[in-house]
Parts: structure tokens; sequence; C-alpha cells
């Protein structure tokens, strides 16, 4: 470097840019306003609430959960009553949301598929039927549909004593739906444990199958034995524990029903106007990720020889769910988030049982927090899930 | 030159009558294979036993302006329910002398979207006159001059209050969502991070979470002395939560830019603003129309949620008129109606988005 330009140079240094024409500077600069302000805004909102606080004497932070409830919960699946703590009814309300979102979502994706390739059927009629179903669900709000479904199963069914039996030992009427169900015997736990024997046994068979279809070609009829262990081995269990087949009937006793299983009309109508108002949107998905494929997909398969079922499982399937996947994900967390429309039909999810919480205890804050932060959780879940999935079954490029 | 043979005779031969026409149709769209016709029997028998019972209930047996006792007495469908109680449910505790004003608003409210669906009148006139549209609705519903009587916002309820929270709340949450998809795609780490946090806790949560803060948290964020209605407030939380779901959209739309007119933009000497102004959002928010309308039509939908925080929408005023003793038990025939009422807003707009897609494409 010749004398000349490092004096060049230095000058140039010496003659600093001011520090709002620098880029980089600048963003320092913005970055930090831009904290500043969320900062004082946060610690003035603190203080509000503090002073708003100890002005209505309102005592804050976590303590309340250890306190006893005082209020009855509708339904649960573990035991409850009113002398329970707060964390065990909130706890209660996070099952019963988690009950009706797992039924839900699978319910949901069922019929969103079937409703979805109805969409695209060749006959005429059924397709009309299948869109007529997506816009009249679509367009209705969910809350709306909630609540036409709760007022058809409390109001339109009969009282218990002029139940309607459309199966035997099936019951409607407006305290909910009377299913018989098997008395307990071990016989059923064993067939569990053959059930779960028998799908990881499916899973190491799929497995070396794959294997040995990669190194000698051969094919293994996987399909067929996969179904028949499922089947087989948990019957096997059934056999050899006894069969037992004693069912626990429902039966009128004055005004109302005991035995068997009771499905109450706000779980019925908030599983049914959840999955109606889901598959809507889940049929247009699978819809669109059927039609992202082109014609020729299908014709190559058949081309190579492959059979209709083969054409349809290694060929189309899994490019199909590649598109399906990220927008069905959105409608499952959906339908989670949705859920919590249960407050207005009286279902005690979770947030109804923080609703109770909030109203009892006056701590709003904590009561919404623990709204938002089970919600947060279970859609963070969900989306670790769906994105570990899609990334299994996503295109893989050099 | 060429001489043109005419063939002896030139009777057209005619496609068979099976394969034309209403028959052809039938064959080719109903009994294509055996599958197909089995399941348009059965779709036939199915509606066969739904359709005609539907028509007797809805339209044969049905009362159209009784009171509550005769609807009792009969099978049908009690349509009274609706009609004896329709300007209650449409505008619910709006004076019910004035409620001429509503109705002249909502109908100013359709003649400008009707004048908007034309893509030709889409330029700065049509701002101003929606400027003065919102403008000539305020004064209309608010009163107080012009000689029309004052009536409170807190009195703005049933349909009024739908449009109103659903309508605003996408207006308002439009600006702030397109800062926040800027703010998502900036290189600057804690302004993104900012943004990044904002939006996904919100879309990680269900609105009726934040319908709860903005009714029970509010209250507490705001200095003594200082009250917010209850609309505001929920207002404030549609806001807060459409935006996060339009700063996706956005960035959807800032994602479907071409490189090259970021740097085109940048080697002209543009500053970020500029480039953003001129060059970047007016193609980005261009793409984004149909979805946005989508998030129109969700709000539409969701604002039926400020029901469970005691607001008195379309919906609760419905709920309210189910209440009265006189009424109770016909929520079917009353959900059916205000079910039409939401379809027909969200079904010409979904259509109106779809058709705008199909423009925009070609």
């Amino acid at each position: 470097m010749s004398e000349g330009q490092t004096v060049l140079a230095k000058r140039a240094e010496s003659q600093s840019i001011p520090f709002w024409h620098d880029p980089s500077k600048r963003a320092i600069v913005y970055q930090a306003v831009a904290l500043g302000v969320v900062l004082t805004l946060g610690y003035y909102l603190f203080a509000i609430t503090q002073a708003n606080l100890q002005r209505q004497h309102i005592a804050t932070g976590f303590g309340f959960i250890g306190r006893e409830a005082g209020f009855e919960i509708g339904e649960s699946m573990i035991s409850f009553s009113a002398t329970n703590t707060y964390a065990r009814a909130l706890l209660v309300g996070i099952l019963n949301t988690l009950e009706v979102a797992v039924i839900g979502i699978i319910l949901t994706i069922i019929l969103g598929t079937i409703v979805g390739v109805a969409r695209l059927s060749s006959n005429w009629l059924l397709s009309r039927l299948a869109a007529g179903y997506i816009e009249v669900l679509q367009n209705i709000p969910v809350l709306l549909q909630l609540f036409f479904w709760y007022s058809v199963f409390h109001d339109s069914l009969p009282l218990p004593r002029q139940s309607l039996n459309p199966l035997a030992g099936v019951f409607l009427n407006n305290r909910g739906f009377y299913f018989p169900v098997p008395v307990p015997h071990p016989a059923y736990a064993r067939m569990g444990i053959a059930l779960v024997i028998a799908c990881v046994a499916c899973t190491f068979l799929c497995r070396w199958s794959r294997r040995r279809q990669e190194k000698t070609g051969q094919t293994f009829p996987v399909w067929s034995v996969t179904t028949g262990m499922v089947v087989a081995l948990p019957v096997i269990a059934w056999v050899v524990s006894g069969g037992p087949t004693a069912l626990d009937s429902p039966h009128l006793i004055g005004f109302n029903f005991e035995g068997g299983m009771l499905v109450t009309p706000e779980f019925a109508a908030l599983l049914l106007g959840l999955v109606l108002y889901t598959s809507a949107f889940v049929a247009e998905v699978v819809r669109a990720g059927i039609q992202a494929i082109s014609h020729g997909q299908t014709e190559a398969a058949m081309s190579v020889g492959l059979k209709p079922s083969h054409v349809l499982t290694l060929i189309i399937l899994p490019q199909a769910l590649r598109v399906i996947i990220p927008p069905l994900t959105s409608q499952m967390l959906n339908l989670t988030k949705n859920s919590s429309l249960a407050v207005a039909i009286g279902y005690p999810d979770l947030v109804s049982v923080a609703n109770t919480t909030i109203n009892q205890t006056g701590q709003a804050i904590e009561g919404v927090a623990i709204i938002m932060v089970a919600y947060l959780f279970f859609s963070l879940v969900t989306s670790a899930f769906m994105n570990w999935y899609n990334k299994r079954k996503a295109l893989v490029e050099r | 030159m060429e001489v043109l043979v005419q063939p002896a005779s030139t009777e057209e031969i005619k496609p068979p009558v099976t394969s034309v026409g209403v028959i052809g149709w039938i064959r080719a769209n109903l009994f294509n294979s055996p599958f197909n016709s089995i399941l348009t029997l059965l779709i036939f028998l199915f509606l066969c036993k739904i359709v005609p019972p539907f028509i007797k209930w809805a339209f044969v047996d049905c009362l159209w302006n009784s009171s509550g006792q005769q609807c009792k007495a009969v099978d049908g469908a009690c349509w009274s329910v609706v009609t004896r109680n329709l300007r209650f449910i449409l505008f619910g505790f709006y004076p019910w002398d004035e409620q001429w004003r509503p109705v002249v608003s909502i109908a100013i409210l359709f003649g400008l979207f009707y004048y908007s669906r034309n893509r030709r009148h889409w330029n700065r006139k049509l701002v101003y006159i929606w400027g003065a549209g919102v403008v000539v609705m305020g004064v209309l519903m608010r009163g107080g001059i012009l000689g029309l009587s004052d009536v409170e916002p807190t009195e703005w309820s049933g349909i009024c209050l739908t449009l109103l929270l659903s309508l605003f709340g996408l207006t308002a949450a439009y600006p702030l969502g397109v800062l926040l998809a800027l703010g998502r795609r900036s290189k600057m780490p804690a302004i993104k991070s900012l943004c990044v946090v904002y939006i996904e806790l919100i879309r990680g949560v269900p609105l009726i979470s934040m319908l709860f803060m903005s009714s029970v948290m509010f209250p507490l964020f705001l200095p003594e002395g200082i009250t917010v209605n209850k609309i505001l407030r929920a207002q404030a939380a549609i806001i807060m939560f459409t935006a996060a779901y339009i700063a996706e959209v956005v960035r959807g739309g800032l994602q479907g830019i071409a490189r090259g007119q970021y740097e085109a933009a940048e080697s002209l000497g543009l500053d970020y603003y500029l480039k953003m102004r001129l060059i970047i959002l007016p193609q980005a928010l261009k793409i984004v129309i149909p979805p946005s309308v989508g998030i129109l039509i969700s709000a539409f939908k969701d604002t039926s949620l400020v029901v469970i925080i005691g607001l008195f929408d379309l919906l609760k005023t419905t709920q309210v008129t189910l209440a009265n003793p006189e009424w109770m038990g016909f929520s079917t025939e009353a959900f059916i109606f205000i079910g039409l009422l939401y379809f027909g807003g969200c079904f010409s707009m979904s259509n109106f988005s779809r058709d705008l897609e199909r423009q925009l494409e070609s």
C-alpha cells in the first residue's frame, strides 16, 4: 500500500460519519428505543396494577391453587369434589379440554377426509352435497353451531321417562346419552396389554419386511398380517381370560338412569359442533392437497405397472400429505383453541373452571395467565409433533 | 383451381340420445359406474327421508306471525319467534323509535360494499367515499346533532355491535399487523424477537382468553379513576388478536415479492421507508387481499364470542329473546335465522374473495 493511500484511509476514518447515517449504529438506536418503550410500558402497567390490586385488597401470587375450591364440577375423568383444591379443579379442566380435543381431532380428520374426497367425487350429487356441507358449516360461527346443537340435545330430546331407545340398552334423553358398557373384569386389562404387544410387534414386522424387500425384492403381506395380529391377539387374551360378556346396562330408577356410560349433552354438543365445523375446513385442506398432485403422477404410476391401491399409497398420498400436513396442523390447533368455547354451554373445560376460579378468588391475572400458558403449551406440543412428522414426510432434497 | 367436392348427402349423424341432453348428463354424472349408481340411489333415498319432513316442518306446518302459545299447539316451525322479535334481535336496546337510523346506516354500509366490489373503483376517491360514509354512519348512530337524539354507544347492540366490532377490528388491526409483519422480517434482532413473541403468543391462545383479559384484566391496568367501557375493551382485544393473524398473512405477501424488487429499490438509493412504501408494500398488499378477506370473515364470525363476556351482539339478543318464557323452546328457529344472516354475510364475502383471486391471477 502506498503512502498516499494510507493517508487517505486515515483521513476517511478521522472524518467519522455521524452515527445517524450509519445503518448499523442506527439499528442499535432503534432497537434500544423499541425495547425502552416496551419496558417502560411494562413497568407502568405493572406499577398501576400493583396499586390497583392493593387498593382493592386482591391477593397476588399462585397461593390460591392450594386452597379448597368449594365448587362441584359436572363431569371429570378423575375423582373430584368441592373439598378438593383449585389445583385439582384446574387439572380436571385441563383433562376435560384434552379429552374433547383428542377425540375431536381424530373424528375431524376422519370426517374431513371423507368429505374432502367426496367433494372430488365424479358423482355430481355427492360432490354437490359435500360442497354444500363445506360452505354451510364454514360460514356459520362455531359458537352458534354449539348453541344450536346444545339446544337440540337439551331442549328437543324427551325427559328421562320418555327416553328414545333406538337400540337395546341405548337411551337418549335430555340428560344425555346412555350406553351399556362391559362390567369391569381383568380380561379387559389383558386385552389392552395384548393390543400394545401387537402394535409393537407390527412396527418391527414392518421394518423387517421393508429391509427384506430392499435387499431381496421379495414382498411380504404386511397389511393383512398386521391387521390379523391387532385383531387376533386381544381376542385370544379375551378368550383365555374366560370371555366375560356381562354388560352394565343403564336402567331407569326414579326419574333418572343409573349404570352404563353417560355422555352429557354438553360434551356431545361441544364435540359435535367442533367436529362438524373443523371437518369442513379439513375437507378443503384435503381437497386442495389431492388436487395439488398433477394427474401425470397417477398416469406415470399406472404406466409403471402399479396397481391402483399402490398408486394411491406409494405415489399420491405421500405427495399429497406434504401439502396437507401444514394446514392440517393449524386446523388441529384451531379445534383445540375453539374447545375453549365450552364455557358458553357449560362443559367444564379449562377455561370454564378457570373462569369460576377467577370469579371466586378475584385473581384475574393469575387465572388468565393459567389459561394462556396451558393453551400455549398445547399449541407448542402439537406444532412440535406435527413439525417432526412433517420433516419425516417432507421432500428429501440434496 | 381446387374444386370442393360435396358429398352426396350432408346429413349429420347425431350422437346417440343416451349421451346428450338430460339423459346423457345423468348417465355421465350420476350413473357412470356401478359404485356411483349405488351411491346416487343411497343419497337419493337419504334426501327423500330428510327433505320432505323438513319442508313440511319449515314451510307447511309453520306459523309466521302468532303468539308463543299458538306456536306450542302446532308441530311445525314457529317462525313467529323471529318475526315478532325481529327488531329486538337485530337492534337490541337501540331506542325503539330511532331504529330507522341503524337501518339507514346498514344500508349505507351495504351500498359502500357494493360500490367497492368493482375493482375499477379502487382508487383514492374510494378512500374519501368510505371516510365520508363512516362519518355519516357514525353521526346517524350516535346522534346528538342535526336534531337527532343522543344514543349512547353502550346502547348499540344486536347486528350493529357485530358489524362494528368486526369492521373496526379489521380496519384498526391492519396497520398494526403490517407493522408487526415488517418487524418480523426486520434484520434487527431485538425488534424481530419482540414481534415474533407477540405474534406467536397471540396465535397460540384462544380469542376467548383475550376477551376474558379485556373484561377482567384491562380494568386493573388502568390508573385509578379511569374506566373504559366494556365494548371498547372488547374491541381492543379483538384488534390485538386480529393484528397477529394479519401480520402472518402480510408476511406471506412480503415473502412472495421477488428479491430483485428489494435490490432494485435499494440500488435506486431509496431508504427503508421509501422502499417499503413505494415498491414492496403496494405489491405485497395486493397479493394478500384475498386472504385478508378471509380474515375479515373469521373476524365477523369470531365477534360472536363477545356473548361470553356479556356484550349484546346478535347472538346475545337472540338468547335474551329465547329466555322470555313465551318464546322458550323455539331456539332452533331463532338459531336458523341468525345462522342464515351470518351465512349470507360470510358466503358473499368468500365468493367475492374467490372471484378476486381469479382476477388477480390472470
